[in-house]
């Protein structure tokens, strides 16, 4: 564990778009890179164990657990997270889906799930209520049991295949 | 005047309909503020040596190898933070007889459970902390550990704390009627045992602090994840010798609490002691495994039970006698004895009965210490109740829904007092029951449990009647001593530009307070929700208030900002009657307008009357009040609570050669008086449901019998993930408490309560004409496979 943390590495990789170069100790997890060099504390830490998803973050096309690489790992790499997600537009509406939904509670999951979710909608096609609970089978939500978070994620894939979501959704209230 | 709640085309009519949460787009965004995220100039970081035994003499601590780690500062034990932090003692006076020694922040001469504070090391990263940590060599001398809750009063068990002469923390009967002449003469007599495991919360965020102590300014700052801001401010105060006034917590964004987080941790007050002796910021963020070593548990019960009937299904009387093992310190300052008082408070609540006996007997262990979580004892006390009326019902043949119509109390019968001596201001039983039958077409799904069986499918319906106890009084933890605020306060101001703030004393852990009390503060003065913005969790600015427990933000919390909003109004229209020259009772505002009530028709904007006051108020009438803030406290003071009640049903398939439960679908029909936010109150349900689900299923805590902790990672305590998870059905009766004008009461637990019973009673609804039976939780496939005989041993 000392030397992991002693020995550095120089890293060069892009993240929401932006260069980052820095000197990172060797055994230093992409997460907290992320929270405390760069600075985007999104992304959460929760299990550091690879099991609860709330580190999740989309490095080079994929969602990846950012407890489970290694900063060193990502040399190269174009990395995103939900910051850079939000500014540049490409899950607003999927947000807004969540926010209509209330599909966050404590928002602890929050960032981790959206890039989860946002790995199944860019395949596109529409994914059943069941696929849609078994691709986010891996991010953990304590707060919502997990229902509002179904129906906004369906919500989204319905209306990018050019399907009408504004019908109500019966007693869920969506806005 | 009062809210015209009845009449949805009312002006302002903001209660009672879905409006998002004004605070929800930052944590979609990845903009929410938790603690962990805050940095603070000259930080350090504090990680703790925890003890690995479960019970043992510490013999001599080593920090010199720590101290040599680059980047760790200063190494603290027990015996130097005693010098600085009082001890504490949970108990309370109303549970007369509990009983628990003084402890400290961190381990003097003896560690009682795997996880207890030892030593602390400060440094400047986490990573230096935790590497200083792990070379503190502690010696041990190992001392017996109690870890069976059933054998912990036995002569030959050892005391854990010999001075308390015994290993029993508190113990309470309760009896109504004659139990005994009642089982003697019943119709049937029904027996069970059931177990609940021991759970804990799993927030999704760690417990996390940051205090800084500014010696020059005498000032403490917490920003502390909880839901009880008020209540830490005063522990704060209390045990490291500073003026309430001069401690200042700040709650920021909190990742999920569900009751984890309104308690006084060790380790947490060890950081508020480290900062004040080290003149600095100190952070501490549990790790996962610290989480589930040292959060609270909860729930683990064993109980012995019966229930007598007549021949009608009639309820004649029901006898409990429940156990539960607390660990070695009950819990400050709420203490844990209330998870089994409140068993002894809620078995038979929805029923009209007579003879009532309850006991709940509380020891000491050497585990973790178990403290209110989630629903506090209600879905023990909701498995034992609807698990003996189902199988009543099985013995004398009749249908699960109709011994509970012939038993619950009539929606006409309020108020009343229960067995358990509980008061009843206004329940809906059997209008729930209605409703439930209707959204899950009882009959057509009987139906198809009969056609699924031909197919060899083993599927069953569960159902669980429930009360809830929401908007406790002082009568919770008050009138015991505990600092505990049962109000809760709300200021509410008209900034210049005829916007408007809320500063209040509940907190938000995810669940809408913010969104709850815009609507309120909205309908209250009249305007728009998106003109009120609310602050919550700093006692700096907030009114005193207890935060957020027991279901008590929309019904205390709410109603304290209805009161001051409409204070607010009031004000408002006082000035701006003398600016109209009208009369005041004549207008009215509505969406930031002063109008004419009769009409509708706009006499001035907000903005106008707001540039007047705070800028022209030499244009006003001398010694016209112009006070547009106004500050309103609110305590329910008729009743000692305000229950809620509600029923849900499960609907499950059990497959009899591998033991799992596949969860279907799930109704609930839910009473919590006024609905502020229909959307919000049902998220806060399914979440709820879902709780209960996983304590039904997959939560369960493991010891082996030294006391380790043995599956202490997410990956080994399973909780519910998407995959398994049943689609949820939510509706509502709304009978609003009389004790406040908005009427809400809470809403937030009665999802975990009465979810594990409505699985239980599935689980057996199924297996039930194999002759199998279960009643100990969670329902996992080797217990199925027991009950069913398949496996032995
Ligand atoms: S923190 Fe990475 S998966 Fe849980
Ligand atoms: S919203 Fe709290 S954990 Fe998902």
């Amino acid at each position: 564990m000392t030397e992991m943390f002693r020995d550095k590495v120089d890293v060069a990789l892009t993240v929401n778009g932006e260069p980052v170069e820095a000197r990172v100790p060797a055994g230093q997890h992409l997460i907290d890179f992320l929270r405390q060099t760069v600075g985007l504390t999104g992304a959460h830490a929760s299990c550091e164990h690879g099991v609860c998803g709330a580190c999740t973050v989309r490095v080079n096309g994929e969602a990846v657990r950012g407890c489970l690489m290694l900063a060193a790992q990502a040399d190269g790499a174009e990395v995103w997270t939900v910051e850079g997600l939000s500014d540049s537009a490409a899950i607003a509406d999927l947000q807004e889906a969540f926010v209509a939904r209330n599909a966050a509670q404590c928002g602890f999951c929050t960032p981790g799930m959206l890039v989860a979710a946002e790995e199944l909608l860019s395949q596109g096609g529409l994914p059943s209520r069941a696929e849609i609970r078994e691709h986010l089978s891996g991010n953990y939500c304590r707060c919502t049991g997990y229902e509002a978070i179904v129906d906004a994620v369906e919500d989204v894939a319905r209306a990018r295949g050019g399907e009408d979501v504004a019908r109500a959704r019966g007693g869920k209230g969506a806005a | 005047m009062s809210i015209a709640f009845g009449n949805p085309d009312r002006p302002n009519s903001y209660i009672g309909k879905t409006v998002p949460r004004p605070n929800i787009t930052k944590l979609v965004q990845g903009r929410g503020r938790y603690v962990d995220d805050i940095v603070l100039p000259r930080m350090v970081h504090v990680a703790f040596v925890r003890s690995p035994v479960a019970h043992g003499k510490i013999t001599g601590i080593d920090i010199e190898a720590a101290k040599t780690v680059p980047g760790v500062l200063r190494v603290f034990t027990g015996a130097d933070l005693a010098e600085v932090c009082t001890p504490w003692v949970a108990v309370l006076a109303h549970l007369k007889g509990l009983k628990s020694p003084p402890q400290h922040p961190m381990a003097l001469d003896r560690a009682c459970w795997v996880g207890e504070p030892v030593v602390a090391v400060v440094a400047t990263t986490r990573a230096a902390a935790e590497e200083g940590a792990a070379l503190v060599e502690v010696d041990y001398e190992a001392l017996p550990a109690v870890t069976d809750t059933m054998t912990a009063l036995d002569k030959t068990t050892p005391v854990i704390h010999p001075d308390m002469g015994d290993n029993l923390a508190f113990r309470r009967l309760h009896e109504e009627g004659n139990v005994d002449a009642a089982l003697s003469t019943a119709h049937k007599v029904v027996t069970a045992s059931f177990r609940t495991a021991r759970h804990t919360g799993v927030t999704l965020e760690p417990r996390s602090i940051l205090v800084d102590w500014n010696p020059a300014e005498g000032q403490m700052t917490a920003y502390h994840a909880t839901q009880a801001p008020h209540m830490m401010q005063t522990v704060f105060a209390k045990h490291l010798d500073i003026p309430e006034s001069r401690v200042r917590v700040i709650c920021g964004d909190v990742g999920g609490s569900y009751g984890i987080k309104v308690h006084v941790y060790p380790d947490e007050v060890a950081t508020a002691t480290i900062a004040k002796i080290m003149g600095r910021p100190v952070k501490f963020i549990a790790d996962r495994l610290e989480s589930f070593t040292t959060d609270i548990h909860a729930r683990d019960h064993e109980i012995e039970a019966k229930i007598a009937v007549d021949a009608e299904g009639r309820i004649l009387a029901i006898d409990v006698d429940d156990w539960t093992g607390i660990g070695p310190y009950s819990v400050y300052p709420r203490t844990s004895a209330i998870e089994g008082n409140q068993v002894v408070n809620l078995c038979g609540g929805p029923y009209d009965f007579a003879n009532y006996r309850a006991q709940t007997t509380v020891v000491f262990q050497n585990k973790t210490p178990t403290c209110q979580y989630r629903a506090v004892g209600h879905p023990i006390a909701v498995a034992i109740t609807e698990g003996l009326v189902d199988m009543a019902a099985a013995a004398i043949g009749m249908d699960p829904v109709e011994i509970r119509r012939r038993n619950m109390y009539r929606d006409d019968a309020y108020p009343v007092t229960s067995p358990a001596k509980m008061r009843f201001e206004g329940l809906s039983h059997h209008a729930s029951m209605d409703k439930l039958m209707e959204i899950m077409d009882y009959d057509a799904l009987r139906a198809d449990q009969a056609e699924a069986l031909k197919q060899g499918k083993r599927r069953g319906i569960g159902i669980a009647s429930f009360i809830e106890l929401t908007n406790p009084s002082p009568f919770m933890y008050g009138i015991g001593g505990a600092r505990i605020s049962a109000q809760d306060g709300c200021t509410v101001r008209m900034d210049p530009d005829g916007s408007v703030v809320a500063l209040s004393g509940v907190t938000e852990q995810g669940q809408g307070t913010e969104a709850m009390l815009s609507q309120v503060v909205a309908e209250g003065v009249g305007v728009s929700p998106s003109k009120v913005r609310v602050i919550t969790g700093d006692t700096q600015v907030t009114p005193y208030g207890g935060g957020t427990w027991a279901s008590r933000g929309a019904g205390i919390g709410g109603e304290a900002a209805l009161q001051a909003a409409r204070a607010l109004r009031s004000s408002i229209l006082e000035v701006a009657a003398a600016m109209l020259q009208a009369d005041q009772g004549l207008l009215d505002i509505r969406d930031g307008q002063i109008v004419d009530t009769q009409t509708g028709e706009t006499r001035m904007p907000l903005e106008e009357l707001g540039r007047i006051v705070y800028f022209r108020g030499d244009t006003l009438p001398k010694g016209l009040p112009r006070e547009l803030v106004q500050t309103r406290h609110f305590i329910t003071m008729d009743y000692p609570f305000a229950f809620t009640n509600g029923v849900q049903a499960s609907y499950v398939e059990v497959d009899t050669d591998t033991g799992v439960v596949t969860l279907l679908k799930h109704w609930c029909v839910e009473d919590c008086g006024r609905v502020i936010n229909p959307q919000l109150v049902d998220e806060q349900i399914r979440g709820g449901i879902v709780q209960g689900l996983g304590g039904a299923l997959f939560e369960e805590i493991h010891y082996d019998e030294d006391g380790q902790l043995l599956n202490g990672s997410m990956a080994d305590y399973l909780v519910p993930m998407a995959a398994e998870m049943p689609d949820m059905v939510i509706a509502h009766v709304e009978t609003p408490t009389k004790e406040s004008e908005l009427g809400a009461k809470g809403a937030g637990e009665a999802g975990t309560a009465g979810a594990p019973a409505a699985v239980m009673n599935a689980i057996n609804d199924a297996l039930r004409p194999l002759g199998a039976q279960v009643t100990e939780m969670p329902f996992t496939p080797e217990r199925i496979l027991r009950a069913l005989g398949t496996i032995h041993d």
